[in-house]
């Protein structure tokens, strides 16, 4: 069998599939069906400094091979997390986890990192600069290089962990915005996340979404994830998370080709609550299929 | 909550819109009236949810109302086409929550999961009373089966052509201990105004996965958020906020 093993910022992770942020809550719901240590690791729900309640409803539409969201980053605040889900998260799974991280300005981005800093079970802490369904916050740090790097920094300042930057693909030039969290101190990137659309109701002629619009995922969004980590890795030399619409081996496989040291797989955790355990089962066959024998050492290997 | 791959052992139309589905397979998760189930449906990206009308171990049933894209295919599938379900999904009614005597109000398609209920109510020596509503003669459907479970059951239309005139509302003059309601949200909304007893609502929301994870079908209740897929569809008509 193949060598499916990673290394992420200097942590090794039994292989590169990684649930990605508010697909996989915090991983209880996904620990009655099948047991989540498999996993390389996981992104668990986007946390803010304060609680939110998320946007109105309906937050959720279909799309052509996709769908689109506008949760609205609801959590119950850092602290709720720290001391009641955390722990429970714990029980369930029992390797390093990425505490995913969302804010309204620098100082709040490196507040809730400063208070995350503190938990041993925390491996890496990524920086959600590229929601785009909460306005005023979010995606607004991650469409600017300076916004990007100045979220960076201060977060940088406050945490001896890992720090990957979470990117938008609502921008014009991914590679600027990757080369200045680099510049800035991160260590490591993911994208994309999700592409912000929207979808009407022909019946009452308004937006489907009560946040009128919201982020696609899946499948439909597979190819221009690729082309973006390709443009990333070709302008920063830290490593690589690559996602969007990933949902078999062979997208694992092509993503680590286009530069990715390892992947995140978000919708297709809701359609099939087993992609994850399945993609890492089809991996070692699908390597074979391919005359793979260490999976990290695909990483840009198409460039 | 289970996967499972489930084969249509039958698809009976019950009137031009309305149709029953058996599907065969693994139903033990479905443990109480008001789970449901995920089908994945062709051609659609996310699952689509179904209430659950009846199951025993190795088939549940779905009646569903041909609505869209996913209604119109199902509408078509023929006895043995395959479909993949995550059953046993959500939290169901409290067999105790609506006393000796309650109401089952069911509006359209809304009756589905209360037939089930109604059911596990008489196995419990109680005795519901079903007030079905329709629009009209021509939507009715499972008057008969409610009857032949031995529950009285009146039905409502709109337009007065079969039944009692007017909504469902109209039949709640009745004596009872408490009520489960399922049906258009402003019909539940009419029904909680009708009565100061305890009652059980089975809410629907747009879903992502349907088993918690993604919060797209969180509500604010007056206990707190609830996922409609995790923490319901079944709320207490007293913690309902109504959006309407």
């Amino acid at each position: 069998m193949g060598d499916l093993s990673v290394n992420l910022c200097g942590i090794e992770l039994d292989n590169p599939v990684i649930p990605a942020s508010g697909t996989f809550g915090y991983g209880y719901e996904f620990a009655e069906l099948y047991d989540i240590n498999c996993l390389g690791t996981f992104s668990f729900k986007g946390t803010t400094l304060h609680m939110r309640t998320g946007n109105p409803q309906p937050r959720i539409a279909e799309t052509n091979a996709g769908m689109l969201n506008a949760v609205g980053l609801q959590n119950p605040g850092v602290d709720a997390v720290i001391r009641e889900e955390l722990p429970k998260l714990a029980k369930v799974f029992h390797k390093p986890v990425i505490a995913n991280v969302s804010g309204f300005s620098a100082a709040e981005y490196a507040e809730v990192c400063r208070r995350l800093d503190a938990v041993p079970q925390i491996g890496w802490l990524e920086v959600n600069i590229s929601c785009p369904n909460i306005h005023g916050g979010g995606m607004s740090f991650g469409t600017d290089p300076k916004a990007a790097a100045e979220v960076t920094r201060a977060v940088k300042g406050v945490t001896a962990k890992h720090v990957i930057v979470k990117l938008s693909p609502n921008v014009t030039d991914i590679a600027e915005i990757a080369r200045a969290c680099e510049d800035a101190g991160a260590d490591a990137l993911s994208l994309i996340n999700t592409v912000m659309a929207m979808r009407i109701d022909l019946k009452t002629r308004r937006p489907v979404l009560a946040n009128t619009t919201g982020g696609l995922s899946g499948p439909a969004v597979f190819p221009l994830a690729l082309r973006m980590v390709w443009q990333a890795y070709e302008a920063v030399s830290i490593p690589i998370i690559g996602l969007g619409g990933i949902r078999s081996a062979e997208d694992v496989i092509e993503m680590m080709l286009a530069g990715a040291t390892a992947v995140q797989i978000g919708a297709a955790n809701l359609v099939n609550p087993f992609a994850c355990r399945d993609i890492i089962d089809a991996l070692p066959e699908t390597m074979e299929r391919y005359g793979i024998k260490t999976l990290s050492k695909l990483t840009g290997g198409a460039h | 909550m289970k996967q499972g791959i489930f084969a249509v052992a039958e698809n009976t139309p019950l009137n031009d819109k309305v149709s029953r589905l058996v599907l065969r397979g693994d139903a033990s998760a479905l443990e109480r009236p008001g789970q449901f189930v995920q089908l994945r449906l062709p051609g659609l990206y996310l699952r689509r949810p179904f209430s659950v009308c009846d199951r025993d171990a190795d088939s549940f049933t779905v009646l569903f109302e041909t609505v869209g894209k996913g209604t119109e295919k199902l509408r078509n599938t023929k006895t043995g086409d395959e479909f993949d379900a995550l059953t046993g999904l959500g939290n169901g009614f409290d067999l105790n929550a609506g006393g000796d005597t309650p109401l089952l109000i069911g509006g359209g398609t809304g009756l589905s999961p209360l037939y089930w209920l109604a059911k596990e109510l008489i196995m419990r020596q109680k005795q519901p009373i079903a007030l079905l509503g329709f629009n009209s003669v021509s939507d009715i459907f499972y008057e008969a089966a409610f009857r032949a479970l031995g529950v009285e059951t009146v039905v409502t239309t709109v337009d007065g052509s079969y039944g009692r005139k007017g909504f469902v509302t109209q039949a709640m003059d009745r004596e009872h201990t408490g009520f489960y309601a399922c049906g258009p949200e402003a019909m539940m909304k009419a029904v909680c105004a009708c009565t100061d007893k305890p009652g059980q609502l089975s809410l629907d929301r747009r879903m992502g996965c349907g088993f918690g994870a993604c919060m797209g079908c969180t509500v604010k209740t007056k206990s707190g958020l609830k996922r409609i897929c995790k923490d319901g569809p079944v709320l207490s008509s007293r913690e309902v906020i109504w959006e309407i």
